[in-house]
């Protein structure tokens, strides 16, 4: 991930790349010699030697910490990919370091710069389909799809798994449309091929207010080209389904209509709903989270979207569906009994009551 | 250059704005038969070459076009590579150089062993580029290539790298061994421009998005048509109706009366639209300044 940032990065018009820091030899010869950027093994060595204004972090995630932490003591602005902070208790740390120091804080929720997942967010915020009752959020898409040897991307210990790095987008979503659900439960994580963490993942999120979630997510979908995003939300007045490439909305009849939409199924495209990139490398919304942190390091200001603040959020959600995910269930043996009478389920109710 | 070229998005469920459509057009075109069924149809139409990533199935393509090579005399391949999908899996889960190295031939041939052994060890980026190029030709074997082209994932990627050397490499090995002509795709062409220019690749064949709404045109419309009214290159437009967002016949009027303009790549599945496209091009391409 660290070289897609680097290409997009160095072609920001705003920006000169002064050095690149990797574990990787081979990787540090090349663009040395191909790109004249100079080059580091050690972050505490660059960090002394150059003289830096941000930095972007995109390393394995147990790294984020102890990296996020050395350089806002630098006095750098930081980016770091997602998720943020593996330990939630030293992520609200670097982040109360961040506030303090002033320094500009984003973490690559890059979803969050997708047009359709925008027009999400404005719907929601206009009230356009009612009070929301519940929202599906999912991903899919083809990674680990056989046993094979393990790299830091699919062992939990060092922050991978699908977990971390598939379910952590939907998740962040659910965040930015609904705040911190109040409680999760029936977490299943699964493992299909990799030894030592989850493929599959699915919980259900419990607002106040009536609102829920259920979260599905599979890194283990070869029927998916590529990492496919997608949330689906229904409300009183209409029902939101919006995925990277469109967002269809059907709304019912009567009320306040969104501007330029209309009672029944709608549709707006990404084609549409994406502001120009200076520069594409891999997707518009990659371009557009960079760009936005350099303008936010150059306009001072701190408030701004995926902060460490808004993406400890989400560090604190996963934690809370490991945590769920580790209790005992109900089982399904003899000695059950069902709930006492009072907090009798709904078909106990129905059958009494016949 | 053929002023019409046929891509191949469609069969590979690649749609900018649908993934249901894009599924859709995945199960139609499972069977490869289904493919060449349509390329019949652009045969018929007078389109005669076919644009196409180096995708594994485009192998099956290519076996029936060298077995039936004396139905379609003057058919042309304009192959671009890498299909990157699998080069990113790859290097996911192996690393650079455990990917590279997975992609480098292994039959045994002195040549690639010498090659490649000797350029991942040294760094050299010509022994990599040069192998990992031939390992994507060969599925064209015996077919005509006149023009192989850079796939825009790795074009821009390295354009915002400034990994400038590799287009370099990549147009001598392109024109060296294959007799070709090197194109690169691009969605930042006026920066890719400068850089072609500067490490010497004179007058290159660039195809990048170019349609009347800017999708996918980074550095805007107007600089587009600025650069396309003042600069040497030959440009091949594609994403001309921006994945359907602007009606054909507008958007391909619109690309027609622009200066220079080549060739015009888009993919369709059905006899109608392909003839409509077609069509439209040919009368707009009819009445050009130029």
């Amino acid at each position: 991930m660290g070289l897609s940032h680097q290409s997009i990065i160095n072609m920001q018009p705003d920006v000169q790349l002064v050095a690149v820091c990797d574990s990787t030899r081979f990787v540090l010869d090349m663009l040395e010699k191909y790109t004249g950027v100079r080059v580091y093994n050690n972050l505490s060595k660059m960090l002394q030697s150059e003289d830096l204004d941000a930095v972007i972090i995109a390393t394995p995630s147990k790294f984020h910490g102890p990296m996020v932490r050395e350089c806002l003591e630098h006095n750098l602005h930081v980016f770091c990919e997602k998720p943020y902070c593996l330990d939630v208790t030293e992520g609200e740390r670097l982040a109360e370091l961040a506030k303090q120091k002033g320094l500009v804080n984003q973490v690559g929720y890059h979803y969050r710069f997708v047009g359709a997942f925008q027009e999400v967010k404005r719907l929601l915020d206009i009230g356009a389909i009612g009070d929301v009752a519940h929202i599906k959020a999912e991903a899919y898409g083809p990674v680990v799809l056989r046993p094979s040897g393990s790299s830091w991307r699919n062992q939990r210990s060092e922050g991978g798994g699908c977990l971390y790095d598939y379910a952590a987008h939907p998740l962040n979503l659910v965040n930015w449309y609904f705040g911190m659900p109040e409680s999760v439960g029936g977490t299943v994580m699964n493992k299909i091929f990799s030894a030592d963490s989850e493929d599959e993942i699915y919980a259900t999120l419990r607002f106040g207010s009536g609102l829920s979630g259920q979260l599905s997510v599979n890194w283990s979908d070869e029927s998916y080209r590529r990492m496919t995003t997608k949330i689906s939300i229904s409300g009183t007045r209409g029902r939101i389904y919006a995925d990277r490439q469109e967002c269809q909305v059907y709304l019912r009849d009567g009320g306040n209509l969104p501007d330029g939409y209309l009672s029944g199924w709608n549709v707006r495209y990404t084609t549409e709903l994406t502001p120009e990139v200076w520069a594409y490398v891999r997707g518009e919304e990659y371009s557009a989270q960079l760009d936005y942190f350099v303008q936010r390091i150059k306009a001072k200001e701190m408030d701004n979207i995926n902060s460490f603040t808004s993406a400890l959020q989400t560090d604190r959600l996963m934690r809370m569906l490991i945590d769920d995910s580790e209790r005992e269930p109900i089982a399904a043996s003899g000695d059950y009994q069902p709930l006492a009478k009072g907090n009798s389920s709904w078909w106990q109710r129905l059958t009494n009551a016949s | 250059m053929d002023k019409v070229l046929f891509g191949d998005n469609q069969f590979f469920g690649v749609n900018h704005m649908s993934e249901e459509k894009a599924r859709a057009q995945s199960m139609r075109f499972r069977d490869t038969q289904a493919m060449i069924d349509v390329l019949d149809m652009a045969y018929e139409a007078g389109i005669k070459t076919f644009m196409c990533t180096t995708h594994e199935r485009i192998g099956e393509v290519c076996d029936y076009f060298r077995k039936h090579a004396d139905r379609y005399p003057d058919y042309r391949f304009y192959p671009g590579m890498p299909y990157a999908h699998k080069y990113a899996n790859a290097v996911t889960d192996h690393g650079i150089v455990g990917a590279i190295k997975r992609f480098l031939p292994n039959d045994g041939l002195m040549d690639a062993v010498v090659r490649g052994g000797s350029a991942v060890a040294k760094k050299e980026i010509d022994g990599i580029a040069t192998l990992l190029i031939d390992a994507e030709m060969k599925m064209f074997e015996g077919l005509s290539t006149p023009v192989i082209f850079l796939q825009n994932v790795v074009t821009d990627f390295l354009l915002g790298l400034g990994m400038k050397d590799a287009f370099r490499v990549f147009a001598d090995h392109v024109k060296t061994r294959y007799n070709a002509e090197p194109g690169f795709f691009s969605m930042n062409m006026p920066r890719l421009l400068d850089v072609l220019e500067e490490v010497g690749v004179e007058n290159p064949i660039i195809c990048s998005n170019i349609n009347k709404i800017g999708f996918r045109m980074c550095g805007g419309v107007d600089l587009y048509q600025q650069i396309l009214a003042q600069r040497q290159f030959r440009p091949v437009a594609m994403s001309v109706l921006a994945s359907g967002a602007i009606p054909p016949r507008e958007a391909i009027e619109y690309v027609c009366q622009l200066p220079k303009i080549e060739s015009i790549v888009f993919g369709a599945s059905s006899r109608g639209n392909i003839r409509q496209t077609k069509a439209l091009i040919d009368e707009f391409m009819a009445v050009r300044q130029d």
